[in-house]
């Protein structure tokens, strides 16, 4: 009697059939003849079924040849954006600390477009596997040069061979990652050989078994043939392998701390909106209105443009903030562009802030604007003429009064820096002026029952951008009611 | 008394034509052969020599189905 036992063959990690892969090829992956992908995917589908670890592993394609690699996996798969392969896993490792995430890259995006991120990412040691394959090219895209390719070797893009003088030497990942202090192994290997690949596969299982330990960040860089594009068979490919890739990128452990350390842990994050709430709104939000909430005043009908003007340190942008706040609660669109650069250091500051019904196309507010508000003569000066005809200006006297020549416009002005004095801090002037801002609305554009309404939703700007400290909420609404109380409108 | 042997067995249409297999085997088991598969693709076949077993043919090989290597137990 014969008794038959499978030793090698198709993993369980894999799909029994590749019903992801668009046309009638089910079985086979897409990867060209011989190419290293195929023999790394085999390793990591081994490694995720062995482990029993199928249903809480997320494999994040990159972009390069392996960027449908969820056809085939069986566990959960994520495309990233070119690069980002390490930023996407961070998030999700960091959301979902039961996840192991491996993030599967290539030269080209891991060295090359995301070397930052995947250097930010091992250096705050992220529990990720990361296996990065190193082909010396870029493959998908038929051939260029790539941040591995070795020197005197020639691409699509080096057609003379890679010259280190005008294109620099090939990055070394692994002697890179290992210097830095918080991974906690990396290791270069090379899908060459038979006894090669299986020092990749140790390698491969001993990343994930840091990950599954929570050790941190490991990662595994494998010297991968692109038979294709390198125009190689298989035996000149496993040569270029190990004897001239090798040679630039030593193979070997470069760091393996994995034994000496602890588990991370990491604070959990808090998914709970009411929570989130509660943690950035210590003050308790009056109820606010419906979604659904329209105010019907003619002055939200369109589009309405505010400049807000002063020098640096006024309190310009946060005013401009409150005030786009206050929209946003109201169910505004609403944009809030602060100017920075030179001219913030000690000289006029501003800001647009732009509510609007529909989508906002340009939230920078440079002419025909409705509401000019400036806090002092200078930037009053550079700034009126950018406001409409018939638009209204709000002015700080407490430098100062009004300039003659604006008289003709619809102006409301109150002392807002020396009632902020008054009130025990300068900081307070934003918000005497928001009350005056209310008084402003409140003449011009408010029915009756909008009027209680509007001194709410102030407080709830307030409160939305000082939710930090209760008694400066408390201050600022007060400052918000002097400022109510001292508004006035200098012209009809 | 029990006795042990082993069998690589080739998927024709799950192999590449690659050829990894070919020079992996420390046994020259196996030779590309000359007929096509459905991908158009010749692939892997047997020569006659005898399997031991190793598995390297298939730790090299990038497709996941293409090679099983079996170990036959007779009583
Ligand atoms: S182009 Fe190169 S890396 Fe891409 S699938 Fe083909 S052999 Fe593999
Ligand atoms: S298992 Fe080993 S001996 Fe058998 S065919 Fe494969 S490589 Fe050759
Ligand atoms: S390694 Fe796999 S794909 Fe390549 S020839 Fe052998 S069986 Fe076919």
């Amino acid at each position: 009697m014969e008794k038959e036992k499978i030793l090698y063959g198709r993993s369980n990690g894999f799909f029994p059939s590749f019903e992801r892969r668009p046309g009638p090829i089910k079985t086979n992956m897409h990867y060209c003849p011989g190419c290293g992908h195929g023999i790394l995917h085999k390793l990591i589908a081994e490694a995720i079924d062995d482990f029993g670890i199928k249903d809480k592993t997320i494999i994040i394609a990159p972009v390069g040849c392996a960027v449908f690699s969820y056809y085939y996996f069986d566990c959960f798969g994520i495309s990233a954006p070119h690069g980002r392969a390490p930023a996407v896993a961070t998030g999700l490792a960091r959301a979902n600390p039961e996840n192991l995430v491996i993030s599967y890259q290539g030269d080209g995006d891991l060295a090359s477009i995301g070397f930052n991120h995947i250097l930010q990412a091992a250096n705050r040691g992220e529990n990720l596997a990361v296996f990065f394959v190193n082909n010396a090219i870029y493959g998908m895209t038929g051939g260029q040069m790539a941040p591995t390719t070795l020197p005197g070797q020639k691409t699509q893009t080096s057609p003379l061979g890679r010259s280190v003088t005008s294109e620099g030497y090939p990055l070394k990942v692994s002697e890179t990652v290992a210097a830095l202090d918080a991974p906690v192994y990396v290791e270069r290997c090379a899908l060459s050989t038979v006894q090669n690949i299986r020092k990749a596969r140790h390698a491969i299982r001993k990343a994930l078994t840091n990950s599954i330990e929570r050790k941190g960040f490991s990662l595994v860089e494998l010297l991968s043939g692109c038979p294709v594009n390198l125009k190689m068979n298989a035996r000149d490919m496993n040569e270029f392998l190990d004897n001239q890739m090798s040679r630039y990128f030593p193979l070997g452990v470069y760091k393996d701390t994995a034994d000496s350390r602890d588990p991370i842990s990491r604070p959990t994050g808090i998914y709970e909106p009411q929570a989130v709430r509660e943690l950035l709104y210590p003050v308790r939000v009056a109820d606010g209105v419906s979604e659904s909430f329209r105010n019907p005043s003619r002055i939200f009908q369109s589009e309405r443009r505010i400049k807000l003007c002063g020098s640096g340190g006024q309190g310009v942008l946060s005013l401009g903030y409150m005030l786009a706040t206050m929209g946003k609660l109201r169910n505004f669109n609403v944009s809030w562009l602060p100017s920075y650069g030179p001219e913030m250091r000690g000289g006029t500051a501003n800001c647009s802030v732009v509510l609007s019904r529909d989508s906002i196309g340009s939230p920078l507010v440079s002419k025909e604007c409705n509401l000019l508000i400036a806090l002092n003569g200078p930037s009053l000066e550079k700034y009126l003429p950018t406001l409409k005809r018939n638009g209204i200006l709000l002015y700080d006297e407490s430098n100062g009064s009004c300039p003659d020549e604006v008289l003709d416009r619809v102006i409301y002005t109150l002392p807002a820096s020396d009632l902020a004095k008054q009130l025990g801090d300068l900081k307070y002037a934003n918000s005497v002026l928001l009350g005056a801002v209310a008084v402003m609305m409140c003449d011009l554009f408010l029915d009756e029952e909008d009027k209680a309404d509007f001194d709410r939703v102030f407080e709830e700007a307030i409160m939305d951008c000082f939710h930090e400290k209760e008694h400066v909420v408390k201050n600022n609404i007060k400052a918000f009611y002097i400022g109510k109380a001292n508004a006035r409108r200098i012209r009809n | 008394m029990n006795k042990k042997k082993f069998e690589v067995r080739i998927a024709p249409d799950e192999c590449k034509g690659c050829e990894r297999c070919v020079i992996a085997c420390p046994r020259n088991v196996l030779k590309l052969g000359t007929a096509l598969n459905k991908l158009g693709f010749p692939y892997a076949v047997r020569t006659g020599q005898e399997c031991i077993g190793c598995g390297g043919c298939f730790l090299t090989c990038p497709e996941p189905g293409a090679i099983t290597v079996v170990q036959i137990e007779s009583e």
